[in-house]
């Protein structure tokens, strides 16, 4: 067991450093959350305006969660490069071939995405603060644990993809025929009670909305618990079944070496 | 021959293993039945052409892959019984280069002795001393991507030397590199093996086992045709080789009849417009190779006589022309 922890830190702690040899990455990274709730916050700026929209306060303060969790599920699509570089070079048959275990490898992985997710969350939160936005603070923490485990989701499922296909062009895949749709099937960028019944109802069986709903009741106060808990317990049963496939999927790639 | 009783420190049974091809339409059986044993502290070179079946037996010495029948046993322990044990005492050098191109080439050194289990301490003085035994010092803190070819390759073996493995894997370690590389890294690998570490080789290159392999087992078609150490192969062949140079495959074909009849010379074969044949003593056999020739009007365009080379032992047991399938 304590292997198994030492290992991933290791397998993390390599991924730490080579972001951060990559100033340009960095920035990029920190940058396009905001990027994204500049813009959508002044393109559907009047959204609030439009009869029956629920919510109090501002457009920017009922986008955050949605700006958090589309970020979360952006970068986690890409998890699965690491592996595909590592496969493409001899890393992944050293790794394999060595006492590394698998398990470590995801965990690995998994870790650094969180940590990654965990510092774009905090971005999109301090700019929508400059912007006005007021947060609880129990609020933070449920919207950036419920992003972790969003992360953790997706990034499983895309070193699933990558170790069962092998190619970078499969993670393009992710996230042009997940990410999108899954943004726009749920309460993200817009009310969905103003929205087709079908999407409301699509929107119950979407992990990202289960982000965005326990993000927003928290955060704005006097959350309503009952609509929180179940979602980030959907979340945490998700990620554990994700990433114990995922951690499948290597014998998959190793019968077929 | 051998008097040693140790146990071999590699072990092939027999090995089968069948991939489906990259449509899954049909089946490529890579190993046919391999069987092979290296001893302690020897080179063992795997020596045959691209899809011989070289890299598929070191996949599944190495535990990355599993074999569908027979038995294979590193270092004393199972591969299919206990693949955790054998990753313990083995290091794998790929064909691909295997190290993380952001991190610098310590880096590199040091997480893979982490995972290997040393401490901290244990794994930083293991890798300056990996360095300074590879010529690797003066670029250990710049990123390996930055690293020459022959640089970036002696950092793979020094990777996988780590942590002391038992048996150090080195699956085609030249290919690609250059020829001042190439002849490098023969240095480093001749002086690898020794008691407490055994090396298997695999290589397309003839002059590379030939070089480095004590004993090398050539595989074609997913069995091991013939094994011995380089020497004893090549003095299996009686003689000289004898190899003629006609102007056209026409020429060369109506050369072999011609030679047929020619004391002391035997196994004439022909590949397009070559011709090679063996015979007791070279330089006697060419003046009746050129009389016989010249009687038959065929024109001669170069002739040698060598000692015998891998090549021809591999012509002899194979079937064909190493150059020509590699």
């Amino acid at each position: 067991m304590s292997t198994l922890v030492a290992h991933s830190v290791y397998l993390t702690d390599r991924s730490v450093r080579n972001l951060l040899r990559q100033p340009i990455f960095v920035f990029v990274t920190l940058i396009q959350p905001m990027v994204w709730l500049l813009l959508f916050g002044q393109l559907f700026k009047s959204v609030v305006e439009i009869p029956g929209f629920e919510g109090s306060g501002s457009y920017v303060e009922f986008l955050t969660p949605g700006v958090v969790a589309m970020t979360a599920l952006f970068s986690a699509a890409w998890a699965g490069t690491v592996y595909i570089e590592d496969m493409e070079r001899g890393v992944m048959d050293r790794l394999l071939a060595s006492p590394v275990s698998r398990g470590a490898m995801m965990n690995g992985t998994l870790a650094y995405q969180s940590l990654v997710c965990t510092a774009q969350t905090l971005v999109v939160l301090g700019v929508a603060w400059l912007m006005g936005a007021r947060f609880s603070w129990t609020g933070v923490a449920v919207t950036v644990v419920a992003a972790i485990l969003l992360t953790l989701i997706f990034a499983a499922l895309s070193n699933a993809v990558a170790l069962l296909a092998r190619q970078q062009e499969a993670l393009i895949g992710i996230s042009q025929f997940t990410a999108l749709p899954l943004t726009f099937l749920s309460s993200a960028v817009m009310d969905p009670k103003l929205a087709p019944h079908w999407i409301e109802v699509a929107a119950r069986f979407n992990p990202l909305d289960w982000v965005v709903v326990a993000s927003r009741e928290t955060l704005l106060g006097s959350p309503d618990w009952a609509a929180v808990w179940p979602r980030l317990g959907a979340l945490v049963v998700t990620a554990l079944v994700m990433g114990w496939l995922a951690t499948r999927a290597f014998d998959s790639y190793q019968r077929s070496a | 021959m051998s008097t040693t009783s140790s146990p071999p420190a590699l072990q092939a049974v027999r090995l089968r293993k069948a991939y489906p091809d990259r449509k899954g339409k049909s089946v490529v059986q890579a190993l046919d039945g391999l069987t092979f044993e290296a001893r302690r502290g020897t080179v063992f070179g795997l020596l045959g052409p691209n899809g011989a079946g070289k890299s598929t037996t070191v996949k599944i010495l190495s535990t990355l892959a599993r074999a569908d029948e027979g038995t294979a046993v590193v270092a004393g322990v199972d591969v299919a019984a206990d693949p955790g044990g054998v990753r313990r005492r083995i290091g794998l050098v790929s064909q691909r280069p295997s190290s993380d191109p952001a991190a610098t080439g310590r880096e590199n050194l040091v997480l893979a002795g982490r995972v290997q289990g040393l401490s901290k301490a244990e794994a930083r003085q293991r890798a300056d001393r990996l360095l300074d035994r590879f010529g690797l010092t003066g670029a250990a803190d710049r990123p390996v991507r930055t690293w020459s070819g022959g640089m970036s390759r002696k950092l793979d073996v020094a990777i996988g030397l780590v942590h002391r493995p038992e048996v150090l894997f080195l699956d085609e370690p030249t290919t690609g590199l250059d020829p001042e590389a190439r002849a490098e890294m023969w240095a480093e690998v001749g002086r690898l093996a020794d008691d407490a570490m055994t090396v298997l080789l695999t290589t397309h290159y003839l002059d590379e086992a030939d070089r480095l392999a004590h004993r090398l087992a050539i595989v074609d078609g997913g069995r091991v045709v013939v094994e011995g150490s380089p020497d004893e192969l090549k003095s299996q062949l009686r003689g000289d080789a004898v190899h003629v140079e006609l102007s056209s495959p026409e020429d060369a074909e109506l050369a072999a009849k011609v030679l047929g009849d020619v004391p002391d010379l035997w196994d004439v074969t022909t590949e397009g417009a070559a011709l090679r044949a063996r015979a007791h003593t070279g330089a006697r056999a060419v003046p009746q190779v050129f009389a016989a020739l010249d009687a038959a009007g065929l024109a001669v365009e170069s002739a040698t006589v060598a000692r015998p080379s891998l090549d021809d032992v591999y012509l002899q047991h194979a079937g064909r022309s190493f150059q020509e399938v590699a």
